[in-house]
């Protein structure tokens, strides 16, 4: 199905356990640690989640590889928010199962433990904190120790003012570092939500109609920037706009009513009868 | 490098705000003292004891508004049962003054009035270690932090939010009034403690005693906002002002919310409960109506008229409100009630951002006009370039590294911008002159404009693979 190679680096290629000499073949669990020994990130199977209900998700399964850069399409109610939103923990499902790599269940960790594990997520609306300026979103963002306690007494050194700055430059921003958030145009914050992730290092980074609002100019850039992030990280983005789609070249999963309905190349499934049917047959 | 803790605690606050300390320290260490004890009392700058008691309540009030502050302006979480915290500090610390009393009572028992008047022969076992000046403290800070923890653990936990959390608190308060109100409770019921005689062993309507409760009142007030200052604006702060934006986000960037609205609520009941303790042994009296939900409502139109999310503001409204109150309740008792409910309309819909608010409006206003049309915007776009113009940075006190690098600069900026009392980002955290984005309300969110462009790109394709 998938036509498109991905590079994949030497450094999301399975956690390998210190000290472990007896058994080449297999590997030790590290508790908390991503596992991604089987080269797969992301595991959905058979989940349900239902509303009142509504089905807003119905034996869905999927999974993304290590590195790669997948886009999700389907109509409105198709169950995308809804999926980001059981793979962030926000939403547990009635039934099935999610794993981040080989060993991470997040049908059983909260918000913050799945964000620590890696797992970044920018929301359809861009969601950023207005009062604050785009130096300190990006400042809260950025990956640390974040109980309170360290929190009360944390600063900033070198090394990380320098990532804000770098973080800053490549979204752009770096002329409006201290700007109250708020203040930015509709483009920019999307860019500051999708630096604020940057800063969280994660290893999967969930987007949610990330150029929703953007120029054409500002669109492209995203798409390069994304294709430049994927083989380190690996994306899933939610998208309506097919140029975008296109543009990131990706394998693509169409959802439909809640399940999987095709996956492939955006060409292939562009020519699958029944995504033609779901999108045109109302 | 990091910043030395030292260097950054003092400059959470501008210099003007350690001016003003220093004055406000000179005024209730030094002036007060000599004012009542050293002058006679038919000098022109004699303070009667009428003043400092009043004075020192309203210092009480103030460390409460502050609190409340904390709570509400901050994080966003407002609470309508901090008279609740108040009233159980003020009956933690009550209770040792009660033991104070001695044999003198009226019935010359060991055991306080109330309890031989129900018949008790001896103190309840919550009674315990009351004749201890040390543990009456400590029960004061304690008890209403026990409390608060508590709720505050179940509540967040749930994720009661908004409007659900003020009925409750309101309801929690109400609660604890009616279960004070009954004698067996064992605080004396509908009359509270009161005829205190002693603290530490001194005449408590000592002139001496009275000053010294006023100084430690002054004392807390001013821990309180210094403390409060570094907590605004440290990386801690920045994530409550993240949750009253926008909480969702700050879980998803990994933070657990829990912990910090535990923490900030915790801690501003507890310095609600210190507050209530220097309260009591100044107006001589606790009873169960200090717990009425009507006085944690004060709390917060205290707060509201001097302006959210500023700690001066809380203090400034808190004064305003509280001597306004004491001048009604002489000259007009009937109409204060009217009075404190037009106030908290008023503000509500004039005065959003309080009495601080207007005046920094009124200061842009005139900044503006200094400027010639430079905007408030290029004011704090001049602070990130580290343009020397800047307020924020005299207000930090220190220069700003001086190495020039941006990155440097901007985050010594954005380490003092946290309230800006006064500094020249006032105005930034007025959300009515944050303008929306472009494109949020036509573009982005516009499903039809989004379908007709998937509906577009499949015809596009159907009626080229039909073609082929």
């Amino acid at each position: 199905m998938s036509t498109e190679t991905i590079d994949r680096p030497a450094a999301v290629d399975g956690v390998q356990a210190p000290g472990h000499r007896d058994a080449p073949s297999s590997h030790v669990v590290v508790p908390g640690a991503l596992d991604l020994s089987h080269n797969v990130i992301l595991y959905l199977e058979d989940i349900s989640v239902s509303f009142d209900g509504f089905k807003a998700l119905n034996k869905l399964s999927l999974a993304v590889d290590a590195g790669e850069l997948r886009c999700i399409i389907g109509p409105n109610g198709a169950g995308k928010t809804t999926m980001m939103d059981v793979i962030t923990g926000k939403t547990r499902p009635d039934k099935g199962k999610a794993f981040f790599g080989q060993t991470l269940d997040l049908t059983r960790m909260t918000e913050p433990a799945i964000a620590h594990a890696g797992i970044g997520r920018k929301f359809q609306k861009p969601t950023v904190f207005e009062q604050l300026s785009a130096f300190e979103n990006l400042e809260l963002a950025m990956k640390a120790d974040k109980r309170v306690r360290r929190a009360l007494f944390a600063s900033l050194d070198d090394a990380q003012r320098d990532r804000i700055a770098t973080v800053l430059r490549r979204i752009r921003l770096s002329d409006h570092a201290d700007r109250p958030a708020g203040l930015l145009s509709h483009g920019q914050k999307q860019w500051l939500e999708i630096g604020m992730l940057l800063m969280q290092e994660p290893r999967l980074l969930l987007l949610d109609e990330p150029v929703a609002g953007m120029t054409d100019e500002e669109t492209e850039r995203t798409a390069e920037l994304f294709v430049s992030l994927a083989g380190s990280h690996s994306l899933v983005v939610v998208e309506h706009d097919m140029s975008f789609v296109e543009a990131l070249g990706g394998k693509v999963t169409v959802l439909h009513e809640g399940s999987v309905l095709a996956e492939g190349s955006l060409a292939h499934v562009q020519e699958d009868p029944r995504v033609i049917e779901v999108y045109l047959g109302r | 490098m990091r910043t030395p803790f030292t260097i950054r605690f003092l400059r959470s606050m501008p210099r003007a705000g350690w001016m003003a300390l220093t004055l406000f320290a000179l005024f209730a260490w030094v002036w007060v003292p000599v004012a009542h004890l050293a002058l006679p009392s038919d000098h022109a700058l004699y303070l009667s004891s009428y003043w400092i008691t009043l004075l020192g309540k309203i210092l009480c009030f103030m460390v409460v508004a502050v609190a409340m502050d904390l709570i509400w302006g901050y994080t966003g979480i407002l609470s309508l049962g901090h008279g609740l915290f108040f009233a159980l500090g003020g009956y933690a610390f009550g209770m040792y003054l009660m033991r104070q009393i001695g044999r003198d009572g009226n019935y010359g028992a060991e055991i306080p009035d109330f309890m031989v008047f129900l018949g008790w022969t001896e103190l309840p076992w919550y009674w315990f270690g009351s004749s201890s000046f040390i543990w009456a403290v400590f029960l004061a800070m304690a008890l209403p932090g026990a409390v608060a923890f508590v709720f505050g653990w179940f509540a967040f936990r749930s994720r009661i939010k908004g409007v659900y959390f003020s009925i409750i608190t309101q309801a929690l308060t109400f609660a604890a009034m009616l279960l004070f109100f009954r004698n067996e409770t064992g605080f004396g019921g509908n009359d509270g403690f009161t005829d205190f005689r002693r603290i530490l062993g001194y005449a408590i309507t000592a002139p001496e005693t009275r000053v010294v409760l006023f100084a430690l009142s002054a004392g807390l007030l001013m821990l309180c906002l210094v403390l409060g200052r570094y907590l605004v604006t440290s990386r801690f702060g920045r994530v409550l002002a993240a949750i009253r934006d926008a909480e969702s986000r700050v879980m998803f960037i990994g933070y657990n919310p829990l912990h910090y609205k535990l923490f900030i609520w915790t801690m501003s009941a507890m310095l609600c409960g210190l507050a209530g303790a220097l309260y009591v042994p100044q107006v001589g009296i606790i009873n169960p109506s200090e717990m009425s939900p009507a006085n944690s409502i004060e709390i917060a139109v205290w707060v509201a008229v001097g302006g959210r999310g500023t700690l001066i503001g809380a203090v400034i409204g808190a004064g305003a409100v509280n001597l306004a109150k004491t001048w009604f309740t002489v000259a007009l008792p009937d109409y204060w009630p009217f009075v404190l409910g037009f106030l908290f309309i008023a503000v509500t819909l004039f005065m959003p951002n309080g009495i601080v608010g207007v005046v920094r409006s009124i200061a842009i206003r005139l900044r503006r006009g200094n400027r010639d049309g430079r905007t408030m915007e290029d004011g704090r776009d001049g602070v990130g370039a580290g343009a020397p113009q800047a307020p924020v940075g005299q207000a930090a006190g220190i220069p700003a590294g001086g190495t020039g690098d941006a990155t440097t600069v901007a985050s010594s900026a954005a380490s003092v911008s946290g309230g800006d009392e006064v500094s020249g980002a006032v105005g930034v955290h007025d959300t009515a002159t944050v303008p929306r984005g472009p494109g949020r309300s036509n573009e982005a969110d516009d499903p039809e404009r989004n379908e007709a462009t998937i509906v577009r790109a499949f015809a596009d394709k159907a009626t080229k693979g039909a073609g082929a």
